[in-house]
């Protein structure tokens, strides 16, 4: 039998360990500037926090020139144009992703596939141009003036579609987020509805199952988490989205009932007013909306591994 | 070792070259307000070119520029809205203003062209605090006797990022109406008080949003209205005429400002007396250590600024900006001498 030699074995076990070592240290490295800008944050947003304390998070005053600052306006415009992006995203991707699969003839996966991922490399400037030189107008013009006329008299879902057809507010910003999410999640569900083993489906087929019942019942299910990733993946850009909401959004700190209305998120706020931004208050008011949106994106994060965790409970006790 | 070798020697070759090159022409570095960039930006071209001394100016804005001054980081600070005396004096700073630029009123209503509308300082201010509502409103129809004014609604558009164009209007406003200084206030943002309207990103934010939104009012910068073609207003001056926004009008309210006694210069140039005065005009400032340890660059960010007084004023007509006049400039040569120290208390200029 060939042995290998002691001094061999001592220096691969060698390169084994320094392997691990830098292994670990690229994955710490992540750990820790994610600590340190949250440090970082918390120090710079400290005299807000000793200012404000809790009385920030549901303040709609905001006014540079009395130096009395509060988020409410931009949490709540963040949240809200990250919904509606969300309400239209995930629909679309989900049919998107179901044609590419299960039902698009095997010659047009590829270009429609292709198309997706050029959507997803398109710099968000660009969307924001876009939304305000193209999107906008026709918006104003064709579509604002319909939903008034229709969706207006509505009741209770009546006030969120009126006011005047400016082409801007919370609606647009909205829509263009979804237009950008809708890529990310649509391509991440593609590639995870594409690992489902085709026995599995072939079976339900055999059974007698629709192509619907296929997806909900036995595609879906075996995917969960990576759809649920996909889903947060677009919600992460939705959130953090700054140059092309800040184009579309209307960039006023106001609480509008309407989503006709302008409105100001986290990141447009930021980009709109850090650059002039003087004195201590000032600055550190915007440091602490930045740390409120790190803050919901961890929240948002933390929910959906809860969610997945309940899902997988379940699991075992269904019959 | 010798394939290395053969590598190596042309770039320590060009290193040493680049080294050299750095050593000989001095290097000024300054930061601040974006409002003058594009001036000083074709101003530094020219002067390397003449002199070979590079001038490196990033646009960081004026709080930044303001806080780099204070840091010590840069050669000189740039600031839209000028320091008071009191915190010059503090910080240990000078400051004079380089150029001018006008703020001018831009409005979209169907059939009202460039020039046409008057508008008074107390309409104007009416209208963005929102309680002027109508573009048929009695008072902008005193002021446009003869003129067909629809019934639409007003959507007034602000900056949305905080600028020294804002600065400059809000000043304006609160020294028109007590309402506005009691209400808002001046700042390089303030919170809009008008029930409907939008802000937009930058000039051109506000430039593409009155042009879309029917029956929107805006403030941008005179080269972007000028550039744009956009429907700029009239505007009553302080001695109760009406002026159109031009060179001639900014650099009247220039000459009508009392320079000689507004210690640092500090003077915002918003409702000047003067028949021709444009009353939304204002300077853009530097700021410089009055005791600086290095007098030699100190020296050389003088003469870079006295070159521009003297030889950028074409360059920054053609980006339309207004050059200060001639007696400003005097002025700023004799606080130069009178401020800025060496270490041992020698004027550098």
């Amino acid at each position: 039998m060939h042995t290998i030699p002691e001094g061999q074995l001592k220096r691969q076990h060698l390169y084994d360990l320094a392997f691990r070592g830098v292994t670990r240290i690229f994955a710490f490295l992540v750990l820790t500037i994610l600590i340190g800008i949250l440090i970082s944050l918390l120090i710079g947003s400290w005299p807000a926090i000793k200012a404000f304390g809790p009385g920030f998070l549901t303040s709609h005053e905001w006014n540079p020139v009395t130096k009395q600052f509060g988020a409410l306006v931009p949490i709540f415009g963040t949240l809200v144009t990250s919904f509606i992006a969300l309400l239209i995203g995930i629909p679309v991707s989900f049919g998107i992703a179901v044609f590419l699969t299960e039902l698009s003839p095997l010659w047009l996966r590829r270009p429609i596939g292709t198309a997706i991922e050029l959507l997803a490399a398109i710099p968000s400037i660009i969307y924001g141009m876009w939304g305000l030189f193209v999107f906008a107008p026709i918006f104003a013009e064709y579509i604002q003036p319909w939903m008034i006329e229709h969706l207006g008299p509505i009741w209770i879902i009546g006030p969120l579609f009126r006011g005047a057809p400016q082409g801007i507010g919370m609606l647009s910003a909205g829509i263009i987020l979804a237009i950008m999410v809708i890529p990310f999640i649509a391509s991440v569900m593609r590639d995870v509805f594409e690992v489902v083993p085709a026995m599995l489906k072939e079976s339900a087929y055999a059974v007698g199952a629709t192509t619907w019942e296929v997806v909900w019942n036995v595609v879906l299910p075996y995917t969960r988490i990576g759809v649920v990733g996909g889903i947060l993946l677009g919600l992460g850009r939705a959130l953090g989205e700054t140059m092309a909401v800040t184009f579309v959004i209307g960039n006023a700190h106001r609480l509008g009932t309407s989503l006709f209305s302008p409105g100001n998120s986290i990141a447009s706020a930021l980009a709109n007013e850090f650059t002039e931004a003087d004195g201590v208050l000032y600055t550190s008011a915007l440091i602490e909306l930045g740390l409120i949106l790190f803050l919901i994106t961890f929240i948002v994060l933390a929910l959906s591994k809860v969610l997945l965790y309940q899902l997988a409970k379940g699991e075992g006790t269904r019959t | 070792m010798k394939l290395a070798h053969r590598m190596f020697t042309p770039a320590l070759l060009a290193l040493g070259i680049c080294a050299a090159t750095t050593a000989t022409a001095a290097n000024i570095t300054g930061a601040g307000a974006t409002f003058p960039y594009p001036a000083y930006a074709k101003w530094a071209e020219a002067y390397k070119a003449k002199t070979g001394t590079s001038m490196n100016y990033q646009s960081i804005g004026s709080g930044g520029g303001i806080k780099q001054i204070k840091a010590k980081t840069v050669d000189f600070g740039a600031s839209d809205a000028p320091l008071k005396a009191e915190e010059l004096e503090k910080d240990g700073l000078v400051q004079f203003p380089t150029v001018m630029g006008g703020v001018v009123p831009v409005v979209n209503i169907e059939g009202v062209k460039p020039g046409e509308m008057k508008l008074s300082g107390t309409t104007l201010a009416d209208i963005y605090l929102g309680k002027i509502k109508k573009w048929n409103d009695p008072a902008i129809a005193e002021l446009n006797k003869g003129m067909k004014l629809p019934d639409a609604a007003i959507t007034v558009v602000n900056r949305s990022d905080g600028s020294g164009t804002t600065f400059i209007f809000t000043n304006y406003l609160s020294k028109v109406s007590q309402e506005w200084k009691d209400k808002v206030g001046n700042d390089k943002s303030v919170a809009w008080p008008a029930p409907t309207g939008a802000g937009g990103k930058g000039n051109e934010g506000v430039a593409s949003f009155v042009q879309r939104i029917k029956g929107a009012i805006g403030y941008v910068e005179y080269a972007y209205a000028k550039q744009n073609k956009m429907a700029y207003t009239l505007l009553q001056n302080r001695d109760g005429q009406f002026v159109a926004p031009e060179d001639k009008t900014f650099q009247a309210a220039a000459a009508g400002a009392d320079w000689k006694n507004a210690p640092g210069f500090y003077e915002i140039l918003t409702n000047e007396p003067g028949k021709d005065s444009w009353p939304i005009t204002g300077a853009t400032f530097i700021l410089m250590h009055k005791t600086q340890a290095n007098a030699a660059t100190a020296k050389e960010v003088l003469k870079f600024f006295d070159w521009a007084y003297k030889n950028g004023d074409k360059l920054a007509l053609e980006l339309n900006y207004v050059p200060m006049p001639d007696e400003v400039v005097a002025l700023i040569h004799a606080e130069w001498k009178e401020k800025l120290k060496d270490s041992s208390g020698k004027p550098i200029w």
